[in-house]
């Protein structure tokens, strides 16, 4: 039954004995944990948005100066963020293939494929971090202009988002050590693998976001209905 | 379900801790969301009480001046708006009467819901210390508007703001875990037989009121990190060019109208977080004291679905005169007024569900009547500020604050009160005292009444809000003043008149007469529970099968006036069997 | 059977109220009998709706009263019914947004020919900006703002070069002609509210945004703030004078350019010297002030605060109160100097003084700290006096003196004119001073705000900062 017909059903319909729908169609799959991961996974996509959308507003107002498009600016060249998005990219793939070998019953390799991708995981944040004092090196501290703001606010979100899935990556490497039960595991497993790729699309987007020239910038702006901030 | 095995294994420990404060039983957690909200709720009341008394006597009390009154303004607000109304709806009754209502055993995450709870009591801890800081608490305005939020010339632009975006904070951290708690069990733990539409519309309110959460408040989350950043780090994501008490500061080319953007994105919903489980509520006690379906239930389940949705396109009808972009009015106009339209049907349908019913005046039954009845007047008045070019005389005037209060303030309480009243009885097993409760409701309702009436002509004459004293207005006839001192007064006989309430409720735990299971004869499931008050896992050793709606009141040819869902056709006791078959068709 | 009562005595008594209330819109003056007639439909059509929704509740809540035996009908919708109360909701709601939308678009489509006029909010004054002979404003920016140049104009935009200062509180338009008020603010959120003319605007920093409207009556009208700007925000006020138009030319006339405002002769102090000896008799060779003949000390005052001072004496706006005896004095002797650029060298003079150190009277150290943050937001954290707020020095001033003039704000001796619009500020700030003793513990605690004995002028009254 779709969500359609579900809503327009008229319930004070009597039902024959026996033949109730809503007592003969076999109940959903229990998995809550999947359902509130996914309203997780919206609730930090409306956190992310937001902030891209006020990127995107204070873009167009005259002192944001994007970190890129030039050749004297930072991030023209982001050769160090690419080798991070290659980081987390195969910390991604990692914990796939754990999935994968999970659910083929070789929990050993899952097991190694998952710690590879936490350690891969922390690599990626302590390169991030990396990356942020090159920048502050470069004069592009944190408070210096709107968009170095911008650049180490939404980073530092995306890190403390991510460090949520080291620990569920950690918590899932405590069910292997534990020895639970295989299906158990792949429950598990299954979450931390939806949740690290959607840090790794929201990771892709940012970088593309953040290193974009001012006209790339300036163009979403007015797709999202931001045309300079005065008036009168 | 694997919940049953996990209640199974709780049950063991059950000493005095685990069972009441480490608890992880939904209704455990429910009752300690419901005080905290109701203790921190008197504080905001006795705030409100303080403000009255310098608009209603100016000058009269030393202890309040300009600071500390905006400061009284803005905890107030606050308070009331997140901590109470917030927390007490959806932390309090959706804690309670989720699983109840949906034949569950609980939560499906007990552990993530009492972590919830204690999460929301720091957040309260947070905001009652910044009363104690150098600076008092924020006086900023519950819209913590920057750039004066954070700058002197502002109460508590020191220490009490920061206090306030991290006690906020922190609450929004314990409304996700909440709320997800809430979203997955209307899911995935409804009984067997309990469709959507069979849902009663309290669980929808909350249901819907909860997503919505989900969506909005990362909107908050979101200004109050930048606003964070830009009072502590000194970045400038709000803040412009600007001089303060006649110093240039080094901020530059931020916009004050984003962060206004942003909080009425998660403002404007948050109105509706508040209405929608109260519409919920509401229209299951107007059912069951009126002992008639609610009519129109699929009509109801719609409106609340459509009122979620466009909640979230009409924010900025807060900033018709904010200096944003005027042409973003035609459209905010617009929106506004058409979420007029499935708000009326929902009125319209409350009062026919009365029509032709067969009405109970128990205490929930006339203060959801004295909810319809505010609510009108508060809707109508919304007509007035969201059509943009009446908003230009009365924003920012008194008419404003008589609206809000009105449709957010005393509506939805008339629907919390209702609600104690028609579920004190499940939730402790003892009836509330009818004569303490005429006498609450009498006061309340009329009282009410008269505070928030005459604001709307303040507002019309065009006395602005947030004055600490009106000073030579040529403008404001003297009579204003007398208008402010009755409206003080009854303000006063209001907050004095909780104490009866609260006296009651006190009274009642020990004192009240012996609910029995189902007081009310209600149909739904929260009334069939086998233990009253429920036991820890609610339903005993089977848990209950859906048959029915949630409204089968009077149903012709059944001996009863009422079918409680979990009774099948053939267990009902039916005096006219033509008259039966036919009412299913 | 109450509630049905209580319901049609509440419908009557709203009813009733609405008719009778005297609280209602003020007359209006200006063009905007459009918003008037907006409200009205909208008044009507939510009228009616009150009255017959509630009614019927009324009515149904007593036809269908609980009877023993009575059975509730069953009936689980109406889609019919619902449809139509949905279509004359919905005819209902446009009738209203209809109009209300038209009227926005006149709102926000100012005509070409209108005059434009700046209104500059500050914590918590209104200045204001007419263009000159050019028609045009110069840019401005609130970084370049100075005692010198209040507005902030950019001094090298020759289109600002004429614009008109208007460094007062009170604004005045010409009678029938289109206005455009365009809306700055230099430090928060203000808000541009005329309840007379129906509309009103945030002041946001950072942009410019604006009003529009055609006032219509001859008169004077209250500028209120309703944007809350920080404790001052309830005495923020500013005045619209709408005058016919050859009142209006003298008034224009009487204004000084931007080029005037920033050329204004510094003062010298061997010329003030020679003014100020019948001062001195008063107030001391020193300006030290003297208890005996009731004259406050001058050294160490900024000259923008005594300058406003002397004109206030001058016009009346000071010392003309009942009660004021010591105030009454003053006004005569202010006379003697009338000359701007006597003032100035007379001003140059006294700022030559260094200040004295005040005798401090005992007082409450700890209640007159608490006290004194609300006026330390003006006056400065050490009583310093703020140029940009209006503010003068309090540290160096007699106790005396102090407490006679909160006393006199206080009890509205002082700040009651009409045009006194800095002194009704300070009249509405010193009402948060309940008691004697309140005053008395402020006073202590300002005078221990005094710096050293041995420190200079300059470094003690450093108001530019």
């Amino acid at each position: 039954m779709n969500i359609w017909q579900k809503l327009t059903d008229k319930p004070w319909l009597a039902q024959p004995e026996g033949m109730d729908p809503a007592l003969l169609q076999s109940p959903e799959p229990y998995w809550p944990e999947r359902i509130a991961l996914r309203f997780f996974l919206v609730t930090a996509s409306v956190v992310f948005s937001l902030f891209v959308m006020t990127l995107l507003g204070r873009s167009q107002l005259p002192d944001f100066h994007a970190l890129a498009g030039e050749p004297w600016l930072p991030l023209s060249e982001p050769r160090q963020l690419w080798w991070n998005s290659a980081i987390l990219l195969l910390s991604s793939i990692s914990m796939h293939l754990g999935l994968v070998f999970a659910r083929r019953s070789r929990l050993h390799q899952a097991m190694l494929a998952t710690a590879c991708s936490l350690l891969l995981m922390l690599l990626f944040l302590l390169a991030q971090y990396l990356v942020w004092q090159q920048l502050a090196f470069a004069g592009f501290g944190f408070t210096s202009n709107p968009a170095s703001n911008y650049f180490y606010l939404l980073t530092a979100v995306h890190g403390v988002h991510l460090l949520g899935g080291i620990v569920a990556a950690c918590w899932v490497l405590w069910y292997f050590w534990q020895q639970q039960a295989a299906s158990h595991i792949i429950s598990k497993l299954s979450l931390s693998v939806t949740y690290s790729h959607f840090m790794l699309v929201v990771w892709l987007l940012l970088f593309a976001l953040l290193t974009s020239p001012a006209s790339t910038i300036d163009t979403l702006a007015a797709l999202c209905g931001f045309s300079g901030g005065r008036y009168d | 379900m694997t919940a049953s095995a996990d209640i199974a294994h709780q049950e063991h420990s059950n000493s005095f801790l685990t069972k009441y404060v480490w608890s992880q039983d939904h209704k455990v957690i429910a009752i300690q969301y419901g005080v905290t909200a109701i203790m921190v709720g008197v504080v905001a009341l006795v705030l409100s009480a303080l403000m009255r008394l310098q608009l209603g006597f100016p000058d009269q009390f030393s202890f309040i001046n300009p600071a500390s009154y905006l400061q009284f303004v803005t905890m107030h607000g606050m308070i009331m708006v997140v901590y109470l109304l917030t927390a007490l709806l959806l932390g309090g009754f959706g804690n309670y009467l989720i699983p109840l209502m949906l034949g569950a055993r609980d939560m499906v995450f007990p552990y993530l819901n009492m972590l919830s709870y204690w999460t929301y009591l720091l957040s309260v801890l947070v905001l009652m210390a910044s009363f104690f800081v150098p600076g008092g608490p924020t006086g900023a305005g519950w819209t913590l508007y920057p750039p004066q939020a954070i700058l002197p010339g502002t109460p508590g632009s020191e220490m009490g703001i920061l206090m306030m975006l991290v006690s906020l904070g922190i609450f929004i951290v314990a409304f996700t875990m909440g709320g997800l708690n809430y979203v997955c069990t209307v899911l995935q733990a409804r009984a067997r037989g309990m469709t959507l539409m069979r849902m009663p519309l309290t669980i929808w309110g909350i249901f819907v009121a909860t997503i919505m959460g989900l969506l909005a408040f990362p909107a908050l989350l979101v200004s109050a990190i930048m606003m964070f950043l830009d009072s502590v780090a000194g970045t400038s994501f709000f803040m412009p060019a600007i001089m303060s008490l006649g110093e240039q500061l080094d901020h530059g080319g931020g916009s004050p109208i984003l962060f206004q953007h942003l909080f009425w994105f998660f403002g404007h919903p948050e109105v509706y977080i508040v209405a929608l489980p109260a519409f919920g509520m509401v229209s299951d006690v107007l059912a069951t004291h009126a002992r008639k379906n609610i009519f129109g239930y699929r009509m109801m389940v719609w409106a609340i679905v459509i009122i979620g949705g466009l909640s979230f396109v009409v924010w900025a009808h807060h900033m018709y005169v904010s200096g944003m972009n005027p042409y973003f009015g035609f459209f905010f106009a617009t929106t506004t007024l058409i979420i007029a339209v499935p708000t009326a049907l929902k009125v319209y349908n409350w009062i026919l569900t009365l029509w032709r019913g067969n009405i109970h005046l128990t205490v929930p039954m006339l203060f959801a009547i004295g909810f319809i009845f505010t609510f009108v007047h508060g809707g109508l008045s919304g007509l007035f500020l969201g059509n943009v070019v009446i908003d230009l005389p009365l924003s920012d005037t008194y008419f404003v604050v008589g609206h809000f209060h009105m449709v957010m303030g005393v509506s939805p309480i008339m629907v919390l009160f209702a609600a104690i009243y028609h579920w004190f009885p499940k939730i402790t097993g003892r009836m509330l005292h009818t004569g303490m409760g005429k006498f609450h409701f009498w006061a309340t309702f009329v009282g009410t009444y008269l505070v928030f009436l005459p604001m709307h002509y303040l507002g019309f004459l065009g006395v602005p809000r947030r004055y600490f004293a009106m000073g030579g207005t040529d403008f404001i006839p003297a009579s204003a003043q007398s208008l402010n001192a009755s409206i003080t007064v009854s303000a006063l006989v209001i907050a004095v008149v909780q104490l009866v309430f609260i006296y009651n409720v006190i009274w009642s735990l020990r004192h009240g007469k012996a609910a029995g299971h189902n007081p009310w004869q209600a149909t739904t499931l929260e009334w069939q529970t086998p233990d009253t008050p429920p036991k820890h896992g609610n339903w005993g050793p089977s848990e209950p099968v859906v048959y029915r709606w949630a409204y089968d009141y009077s149903v012709p040819g059944a001996r009863d006036d009422f079918i409680p869902q979990n009774v099948p056709d053939s267990e009902v006791v039916v005096t006219d069997k033509l008259a039966f078959a036919k009412a299913g068709t | 059977m109450a509630i049905t009562l209580i319901i049609l005595l509440l419908i009557a008594g709203s009813v009733i109220f609405h008719f009778t209330s005297v609280w209602w819109f003020t007359p209006l003056a200006s063009h905007w009998s459009a918003i008037d007639t907006t409200i009205n439909i909208t008044i009507w059509i939510t009228g009616v709706v009150f009255i017959a929704v509630n009614l019927f509740l009324a009515y149904a809540i007593y036809r269908y009263r609980y009877k023993a035996g009575a059975r509730a009908d069953y009936q689980p919708e109406n889609k019919k019914l619902e449809g139509w109360l949905l279509l004359v909701t919905s005819i209902g709601i446009a009738a209203m947004l209809a109009p209300g939308l038209y009227v926005w678009g006149q709102f926000v489509s100012p005509p070409a020919d209108a005059t434009v006029v700046e209104a500059v909010g500050q914590q918590w004054h209104w200045r204001f900006r007419l263009p000159g002979a050019d028609g045009q404003l110069g840019k401005a920016d609130v970084r370049a703002s100075s005692e010198l140049n209040p507005l902030g104009l950019d001094p090298n935009d020759p289109a600002g070069m004429d614009d008109l200062i208007i460094d007062s509180h009170e604004l005045v338009l010409e009678l029938n002609k289109p206005v455009k008020v365009l809306l700055r603010s230099n430090d928060v959120l203000h808000n541009f509210a005329v309840p007379q003319f129906r509309v009103k605007m945030d002041l946001v920093p950072g942009t410019v945004s604006y009003v529009w409207f055609i006032p219509t009556v001859v008169g004077q009208f209250d500028i209120l703030c309703e944007e809350l700007c920080g404790i001052g925000h309830f005495a923020m006020r500013g005045r619209v004078l709408v005058k016919e138009s050859d009142d209006y030319q003298q008034w224009l006339a009487q204004q000084q350019s931007y080029r005037q405002y920033q050329a204004r002769l510094a003062g010298d102090p061997e010329f003030g010297k020679a003014h100020y000896q019948v001062c001195a008799s008063c107030h001391g060779a020193q300006g030290e002030g003297n208890q005996a003949l009731h004259a406050p000390a001058l050294a160490g005052q900024s000259g923008w605060y005594l300058k406003r001072q002397l004109r206030a004496y001058q016009q009346g706006l000071r010392g003309n109160a009942e009660g004021d005896v010591f105030g009454a004095q003053m006004i005569a002797m202010a006379q003697l100097v009338r000359d701007e650029q006597a003032i100035n060298h007379l001003l140059a003079y006294i700022g030559s003084f260094n200040p004295n150190l005040v005798q401090a009277e005992p007082g409450n150290l700890h209640n007159g700290q608490r006290l004194y943050r609300n006026c330390s937001y003006c006056h400065g954290r050490n009583g310093e006096g703020i140029f940009a707020m209006n503010a003068p020095m309090l540290h160096s001033l007699e106790p005396w003196y102090l407490t006679r003039q909160l006393d006199y704000f206080k009890r509205q001796i002082r700040g009651n004119h009409p045009q006194d619009f800095y002194g009704a500020q300070m009249s509405l700030m010193a009402q948060s001073l309940h008691s004697e003793q309140d005053i008395a513990d402020v006073v202590a605690y300002i005078n221990s705000l005094q710096p050293k004995a041995g420190l200079t002028q300059g470094d003690s009254n450093d108001s530019e900062r």
